[in-house]
């Protein structure tokens, strides 16, 4: 009976099931974000990529599968998912030699289970045209009341300021951080909305004079024909220069617990943290390479070099339960 | 215990299931999550979530009453063509409008730009200028996409009202306004209160618009709740008042429908109209149609093809087609799939004869209200349980079948069956009791069974009320997103998830081919739905 | 003067003229009824002095006030007038005081109680004031359309086949009981019907209308004696023609011999045609008769014989002790009757 069974499902869903060299990806990243460099690694290596593209619940469909899951690869675009999958035990460790030596230590979990493929800084833009470059500009200035109803940002909630909050947290405690997020609150010149790109955008048209945003965001507006205009009314600021140094996000990608083509899976983890793709990473998207040496976009490598905040990820990924609490506590985005 | 009960019985217990495992969910602890929320930000979502709502309906009843009327009662220029173009609407994913009106009308948007050009405003406390992003916004957008759904239901609704009834209004000294609220609009209240809650569940469920709007709504709290705080409990007790919300919107349209069952006369009349407009009144009643059409439908594909022509090269893709194609496929499959069970537990709710016999129907509908998300996931519990089971039972055989139901094309289907359920059967429940029992005992004394008197008798006449649903649902699905999103087996594009990608990056430019196929493909079935409905009328 | 008057009113519709150059005037406290055959136009004329439709041309005026003609029309809801419709049109929302009420808009609270409760009184409906139309019988809900259409006193009543709906049984007791509502309110009333019968018990003037006009408006009895057209006197019952010869100002002559008529026949016209209707025909066995009966029928007190004589047939009762052999032949006398000859 269940023989029977056997043969009348395997004839029904050898259609649908992906063929078995394939590595199956589910991405927090848009596919036309990645799919340059998947493409680059299919056309070296001959094997095939599959995707699947949500911004949520993922995580949830990976845990809900278990072992029967068809995902190898989760790649996420901010590290509290790849700190996540790892706390959910979703992952498995990524044992390769190449991997280690193209990445430095502080972007990848200790025990292996994630590696960090980009880095990203969470920027403050400044108008050119109110108030010039803030060479000395510091998170905890954007609390001080000479910037009240100048200060642009997106959800509070969202993932790189939760992580920027989470930082905060980690450097000064919890008392400090609601303090100065009640602070920043008051500075805002409207409720937090729109994505980064918009906040430069408000600066340009005289909304705010200071805006938080992703350094990417910058590079992209920068080469697009209509959005250039916005991003050349503003300065890229790396704030905390002066001391601990700007703080830092990551994309990055891990492997399932079940993955049901690791070989393969990591090949692509390899090919990912490679110079090519390392470039690409650079060139296309903008972002700055995880792997040292790889050369910066000429565009993103004239914003200057800057000092990163060293406070492992893992350590700041901690207190982002306390930071959405806190945000929730000020009403940030109410 | 007939063939029909446990049909009907099994349909509603399977549609319910996702919910069922989400209540199950909401039952496991973690109030520490609640609480936290419960004394900080929930009152607000829930206040927020209660406006907006009350806005939506305000709004939707404000554009689509008088145009109801219009459509059922009057002659003007341009009738036949805005009778049905006022439906358009529907075919534009909220979020996309929204997108596009916040372009336009922003601080930093092309019309604000122009006017501190014209005066010379420098800074935005120069001049005031209303905030697109805020709660009213929101149910400005929300209400011009919704807003045909109590229009479709008015105007059917009127026209079934007796010309006569209007006429012995005004023999007793009643204008035609005054006949408006004192007659047509007290009679068609069942009518109107079922499109309201139709539409107080699809405000509810939006997650896009709010969140494009920075509008916080108990959709908010369990997005925040669930990816934040990863507690898919806490968010799943959020989600529990959301049902609350449901279940006294459902109350409430069960309560209007008591307060009138008389079986009104479907009425013999023949195209006539009730009143003919001419002069200043003409005018009048054409110019608020093409507002209403112009805001809702022409600006933002008007928008929407600029951004074609500016982008075109970088938002041309190949793969439109196939897009276009599994799109349709899955918007098929789901309406096709919702109109035949909606159908079995409908004639199953005739035949009943104990008062139990509405409960699977309620079951059924209970998914509306969830947002995609949390739907998709609440689907995703009993379905990768069941391919575990699955696996498990083949385990002694070399046969692995893996992820059969959640991995596969099904898992889409059956979320969208299940959030769009209560369309389908809102549709066909309406059609039904216009049908007179005594057609069912004359079937039945010819020797009929109940099949063949649901397929000789009920189904052809209620051919229009099958149409309607199956159109509302192949829309909806052709809009739905988030579900879309995160159910799909790899490499499943439609074309809202291929817009959404540049959407959720605030770029509709690059993705304005695919939104505008999307509203094209939703037109073909209301211009059918259309026709077959004046051919029915003539 | 005149409740109402209508001159030369035309209506088309679809290119259709549904009525055509009608005039009709209806005196004070009279009731009037439009009888025909449906689709004559009767109810369409109804609609045009409701202000329903507005007619191409023509003139109407309702107590001396014109209401409508080419340049000038009066909506409907400031024409005063009540109309009772076939199906009644209570509105399903509304109790029975609510509807009685609806039209009362302009009185105060206490003034309206005081009118709703002497309608209820005078339609006998005292204790159902909180009812819904759906939970009153036929007759009852007929009772309150009446109540509602006479409560604010209208300059005209109008009533849409208002019996049509009522159980045979009842529905001449019915009838009495709104003609004298009707009569004791001191209102004028046009009503339309295609039942004879209803009509001769309801109005004191009937009006025929037969394709857009009206063929003649008189009293039951005059019709009846002296219909102006072949159409009318074919409305108001079956008949033979039969050729016939003025023999004198009381008799004329045809096949069947001599028939006196019961008013005086002027000179003017010698020969024609006579309507003989079957109250006034008596069948008697006769070897020599030449007329075929096609078949007999019992029907209580009498029989009925149908009839075949010169090409036309007809249903002729005959009193059941009469009882005729219908294998043998059968010949016709005719009555003496009021005689009217058709050219």
């Amino acid at each position: 009976m269940k023989r029977l069974f056997a043969v009348v499902f395997t004839s029904l869903t050898c259609t649908s099931v992906v063929a078995d060299e394939a590595v199956n990806i589910y991405s927090f990243r848009q596919p036309f974000l990645i799919q340059p460099i998947l493409d680059k690694f299919t056309a070296q290596t001959g094997i095939k990529t599959n995707v699947v593209f949500s911004k949520k619940g993922l995580i949830e469909r990976v845990k809900r599968e278990g072992k029967h899951s068809r995902a190898d690869l989760v790649l996420t675009s901010n590290f509290s998912s790849l700190i996540q999958l790892e706390e959910l035990a979703l992952t498995q460790p990524i044992n390769s030699k190449q991997v280690a030596s193209n990445i430095p230590a502080e972007f990848r979990d200790p025990q292996g289970d994630w590696v960090a493929l980009t880095k990203r800084v969470r920027n403050v833009y400044s108008s050119k045209m109110r108030t010039g470059e803030l060479k000395s500009l510091t998170y905890e200035a954007l609390a001080d009341a000479k910037f009240k109803g100048k200060i642009c940002t997106r959800s509070g909630k969202h993932p790189y300021n939760l992580g920027l909050v989470a930082s905060m947290i980690a450097h000064h405690g919890e008392a400090y951080t609601k303090t100065w997020l009640q602070g920043v609150k008051e500075n805002l010149a409207r409720k937090p909305q729109g994505n980064d790109r918009a906040q430069v955008k408000s600066v340009k048209e005289g909304l705010c004079d200071l805006a938080l945003g992703n350094s990417y965001y910058f590079g992209k507006m920068l080469t697009d024909d209509k959005q250039k205009a916005w991003a050349e009314s503003v300065h890229i600021n790396f704030p905390n220069q002066t001391n601990r140094g700007s703080h830092l996000n990551v994309s990055g990608v891990v492997m399932t617990k079940y993955a049901k083509n690791p070989d393969n899976a990591l090949k692509l983890i390899e090919f990912m943290t490679g110079d090519e793709a390392q470039n690409m990473y650079a060139s296309v998207n903008m972002e700055y390479p995880v792997k040292p040496g790889v050369k910066l976009s000429p565009l993103v490598a004239s914003w200057g070099s800057f000092k990163e905040d060293k406070l492992p990820l893992s350590e700041i990924a901690k207190y982002r339960p306390v930071a959405l609490k806190l945000i929730d506590e000020v009403k940030f985005d109410l | 215990m007939s063939r029909w009960h446990v049909a009907a019985w099994s349909i509603g217990v399977c549609l319910s299931t996702p919910l069922a495992f989400l209540i199950f969910e909401s039952l496991q602890g973690d109030s520490e999550v609640f609480a936290h929320l419960w004394n900080t930000v929930l009152w607000d979502y829930v206040s927020n979530t209660v406006l907006l709502i009350a806005g939506v309906l305000v709004l939707s009843c404000i554009i689509a009453l008088p145009l109801g009327w219009l459509a059922a009662y009057c002659n003007f220029p341009g009738r036949r063509f805005f009778e049905w173009a006022l439906m358009l609407p529907l075919a534009m994913p909220t979020y996309i409008i929204a997108y596009i009106y916040t372009d336009l009308l922003d601080y930093a948007g092309p019309i604000q730009i122009k006017l501190r050009d014209w005066f010379g405003w420098q800074s935005p406390n120069d001049y005031w200028f209303f905030d697109i992003r805020t709660l009213s916004g929101a149910a400005v957008m929300i209400a011009l996409v919704l807003y045909p759904y109590l229009y479709l239901i008015f105007k059917t609704a009127l026209r079934e009202q007796s010309f006569k009834l209007i006429q012995a209004s005004q023999l007793m000294g009643l204008s035609p306004m005054q006949s408006f609220f004192k007659v047509s609009l007290p009679m068609a209240r069942g009518a109107v209160v079922a499109a309201l809650a139709l539409i107080s569940m699809e405000t509810m469920a939006d997650f896009a618009t709010v969140h494009y709007f920075a509008v916080s709504t108990l959709t908010t709290a369990v997005y925040d709740t669930w990816l934040g705080y990863y507690s898919l409990t806490a968010a799943a007790k959020i989600s529990g008042i959301m049902l609350l919300f449901l279940f006294v919107s459902l109350a409430l349209e069960r309560l209007s429908r008591k307060n009138s069952v008389v079986h009104e006369r479907q009425a013999s009349q023949n195209d006539e109209t009730l009143y003919q407009l001419t002069g200043k009144r003409a005018f009048l009643a054409t110019s608020y149609c093409v507002l209403v059409l112009f805001f809702a439908f022409v600006l933002p594909v008007a928008v929407l093809l600029g951004y074609a022509f500016d982008y075109y090269e970088q938002a041309w893709n190949s793969e439109f087609f196939l897009y276009a194609w599994q799109s349709l496929k899955i918007a098929i499959w789901v309406s096709v799939a919702a109109v035949l069970l909606s159908l079995l537990v409908v004639f199953h709710q005739r035949i009943g004869t104990h008062t139990s016999k509405y409960l699977p129907g309620k079951f059924a509908s209970t998914g509306y209200a969830l947002p995609g998300t949390v739907l998709a996931i609440a689907v995703l519990l009993p379905l990768t349980l069941l391919d575990n089971k699955i696996n498990e039972w083949f385990s002694e055989t070399s046969f692995e079948p893996g992820l059969l139901l959640s991995g596969s094309i099904f898992a889409m289907i059956f979320a969208y069956v299940v959030r769009f359920y209560a369309i389908a059967h809102g549709a066909v429940e309406a059609s039904y009791v216009r049908i007179s029992p005594s057609l069912d005992m004359a079937s039945q004394s010819m020797g009929k069974n109940r099949m063949q008197t649901l397929s000789l008798v009920h189904f052809p006449m209620l051919r229009r009320g099958i149409l309607t649903a199956a159109l509302l649902v192949f829309i909806e699905c052709m809009k739905e997103l988030p579900a879309a999103l995160l159910l799909r087996p790899f490499n499943y594009e439609t074309l809202a998830t291929h817009v959404f990608q540049y959407v959720s990056d605030e770029q509709l430019e690059l993705a304005s081919i695919s939104a505008l196929l999307i509203v094209i493909v939703g037109l073909v079935p209301l211009y059918i739905v259309n026709r077959s409905m004046e051919q029915h009328s003539q | 003067m005149s409740s109402l008057i209508l001159e030369k009113v035309s209506y088309q519709y679809q290119q259709q003229a549904v009525i055509s150059d009608l005039d009709l005037t209806v005196a004070h406290n009279e009731i009037v009824c439009l009888l025909g055959a449906s689709g004559c136009g009767k109810t369409t004329t109804l609609k045009a002095i409701a202000g329903l439709i507005k007619p191409q041309s023509g003139r109407i005026a309702i107590h001396g006030q014109c209401v409508s003609n080419k340049q000038f029309f009066v909506a409907p809801q400031h024409r005063n007038i009540g109309m009772m419709f076939q199906d009644y049109a209570l509105f399903p929302h509304l109790s029975v005081f609510q509807n009685i009420a609806f039209g009362l808009s302009k009185l105060n609270n206490s003034e309206r109680n005081t009118r709703v409760a002497q309608m209820i009184e005078l339609v006998r409906l005292e204790g159902l004031e909180k009812r819904f139309p759906h939970e009153l019988s036929g007759g009852q809900q007929q009772r309150v359309a009446i109540a509602r259409a006479l409560a604010y006193k209208p300059n005209l009543l109008l009533l849409d086949e208002p019996f049509s709906n009522i159980d045979t049984q009842v529905r001449f007791q019915l009838i009495n009981d709104i003609r004298s509502i009707i009569k004791d309110q001191q209102v004028s009333a046009i009503f339309v019907s295609h039942s004879k019968d209803e009509a001769f018990a309801f109005a004191d003037k009937l009006a025929i209308m037969h394709e857009g006009k009206i063929a003649q408006l008189d009293s039951a009895k005059t019709l009846f004696q002296k219909p102006k057209t072949k159409a009318v006197a074919e409305f108001l019952g079956q008949g033979i023609y039969l050729d016939a010869q003025r023999y004198n100002g009381q008799s004329v002559t045809t096949q069947f011999g001599d028939v006196s008529s019961l008013i005086t026949l002027s000179q003017s016209q010698t020969s024609g045609q006579i309507y003989v209707r079957p109250q006034h025909l008596e069948l008697i066995n006769d070897p020599q008769g030449d007329v075929e009966i096609v078949q007999q029928r019992f029907i209580g007190t009498d029989y009925v014989y149908h009839i075949k004589v010169a090409d036309q047939q007809l249903e002729v009762p005959a009193p059941a002790e009469q009882l005729l052999d219908t294998t043998k032949p059968v010949s016709l006398k005719i009555k003496a009757h009021a005689v009217n000859f058709f050219s």
